[in-house]
């Protein structure tokens, strides 16, 4: 299955990505609607120390420990990828206790939300990616 | 292969994505003695709330599930006892099941001791399952004015608490300890969740007990009374033994498994909050009875039985809980030397020893928490990350450049 990787020996620390991700979720038309004048809650989150940095978002395990500590099921395995039904969240945070990747998070709302690949949204393929200008991001198998 | 899975919860539904991953084909029989669908136990507090809807809640699982899986399930039925020579499960209802594997996931079951007039309360319930739920909201009513006294402070009691806040008149809360959830959080971050769900109203009344009910009314130890009109008996749980028994399995205060998660009995596996399994630090038996455990043990126990020969040695305590809005995530033990950090409104304990992680609380600030979690499940020695940056925040800029680029660009995960 593709998986977003990322090669921190090439990220700049721009920061993209994480804007990417967040229009790209937003339901909004244009990245300005869906930016400006917003704090953005993005699923991929970059870390920088020094002159390291790098994206960091749901790895999609092959044997995802957030789904087996999923008390209400919402957290479910489709094709490959691992898909949250925030419906059925009930915010327990069990996801965040188990995620070895730190890759779950809070949305504005509250309500717990990681990366689906935007599987979900209008766009099918992972934003950040395509945001990426040095291709720290990629997706692929690997 | 005939399967045969005894039990409806978390870890039976490991159970059959184990067996299902290694053995397409094999007949699989689930025996549930409840008439529902798989659902989390642990939402039923929320369900109450109104956080969650009884369709979501029974929806833990797609409605296609057990056609999609194979499995054959009996609901609403007991299994009574096992013989294990003849390789059948005997029924209440007079059917034998034969079995070349089977799975006890038989959960526990809350125990209520001795009370003095508990026989005289009309209106008790336990709070373990759907049902006991259901009862529980028809017991309150719509009219908010039902008072209600819940004996246990522990996650099951504070949970049911925070469940019925507006669906009860007012709460009180009975614990013979002398702080809240005495077997998760040590005695400083317990009060700090104590002054949480007291702000809304929750009175607790520690260090006492019930000495003696009479209709409406609870004499404590301590000379005090509680007015109440439900009562709801939290005091703790007994593993379901009683089959494992039957059958000759070795049992101490759970069913005895090994880290294959097989009993003591050929082609017999148990899973789940029934089970105590060795403690790799201490040597001692051990019950792991929480939801993530009892579904990782479920599922290496069907893999096992369907053939595989895969060890579950990765279990340690952990709990993600809160209490009206004040989030909480725990693991691992509280021992060697301790790194607190805390401010207004949040709490951070760390626990080193041994060149490790051995355990961890925050309270308020739980983002990134499974990092931590991590190291305390994989024993990752703290001189092979750079500690001082991990332990003011979770993050991977803390492990070396190879270990990140596994973690990031690794193909097999």
């Amino acid at each position: 299955m593709k998986r977003v990787y990322v090669n921190e020996k090439w990220c700049l620390g721009c920061h993209l990505c994480e804007y990417y991700c967040a229009f790209a979720n937003s339901g909004k038309s244009s990245m300005i609607k869906a930016l400006k004048d917003h704090h953005i809650v993005p699923r991929i989150r970059i870390e920088e120390r020094n002159n390291i940095s790098f994206a960091v978002s749901c790895r999609h395990c092959t044997d995802p420990l957030c789904v087996k500590s999923c008390i209400s099921g919402a957290l479910s395995v489709v094709g490959g990828a691992v898909m949250i039904d925030s419906g059925k969240c009930v915010g327990c945070c069990s996801c965040i206790m188990a995620c070895p990747y730190g890759a779950l998070s809070h949305n504005e709302d509250g309500v717990i939300q990681k990366c689906e690949l935007c599987k979900k949204n209008e766009f099918g393929v992972p934003l950040c990616v395509q945001g990426c200008p040095n291709k720290a991001i990629v997706y692929e198998e690997r | 292969m005939r399967y045969v899975i005894i039990g409806g919860s978390a870890a039976a539904v490991g159970c059959i994505e184990g067996i299902r991953a290694v053995d397409k084909a094999g007949e699989i029989t689930l025996v549930s003695r409840e008439p529902y669908p798989f659902y989390g136990r642990p939402l039923i507090s929320y369900l109450l709330e109104g956080k969650t809807t009884q369709d979501k809640l029974l929806a833990y699982r797609p409605a296609d599930y057990e056609e999609r899986m194979g499995v054959h399930a009996l609901r609403g039925v007991s299994a009574v006892s096992v013989d294990s020579e003849k390789k059948t499960v005997l029924l209440e209802d007079g059917r034998a099941l034969p079995y070349d594997r089977l799975l006890l996931a038989t959960g526990s079951n809350p125990f209520v001791p001795k009370m003095e007039g508990l026989e005289t309360v009309e209106n008790r319930t336990s709070f373990m399952t759907l049902d006991d739920a259901l009862s529980l909201r028809a017991m309150l009513g719509e009219g908010r004015d039902k008072r209600v006294l819940i004996v246990g402070a522990g996650l099951i009691g504070l949970k049911c608490a925070e469940g019925i806040l507006s669906l009860a008149a007012s709460i009180d809360v009975v614990d013979l300890a002398p702080r809240i959830l005495p077997t998760t959080l040590p005695e400083e971050p317990a009060a700090i969740v104590q002054r949480q769900i007291e702000r809304a109203g929750v009175r607790f009344h520690l260090n006492d007990s019930v000495a003696r009910f009479e209709p409406g009314l609870a004499h404590l130890q301590s000379g005090g009374e509680v007015p109440f009109d439900v009562l709801v008996l939290c005091v703790g749980v007994r593993a379901n033994t009683a089959l494992a028994q039957s059958a000759g399995c070795a049992v101490e205060r759970g069913i005895v498994v090994d880290d294959h998660m097989r009993t003591s009995v050929q082609g017999i596996y148990a899973a789940g909050d029934c089970t105590v399994q060795t403690d790799p630090d201490t040597g001692r038996l051990r019950a792991l009875a929480i939801w993530p455990n009892a579904s990782m043990q479920g599922e290496t126990a069907g893999r096992n039985m369907a053939g595989a020969c895969e060890a579950f040695d990765k279990g340690i305590p952990m709990n993600a809980t809160g209490f009206m809005g004040l989030h909480s995530i725990s693991a691992g033990v509280y021992e060697g030397e301790q790194l607190l950090t805390h401010t207004a409104d949040t709490y951070k304990l760390l626990c080193v020893k041994d060149n490790r992680l051995v355990g961890f609380i925050l309270l308020g600030n739980i983002d990134r928490a499974g990092i931590y979690t991590a190291l305390v499940r994989e024993r990752t020695p703290l001189s092979s990350i750079d500690f001082d940056l991990i332990r003011d925040t979770p993050q991977l800029m803390a492990f070396s450049a190879t270990e990140r680029a596994k973690k990031l660009g690794g193909g097999s995960l």
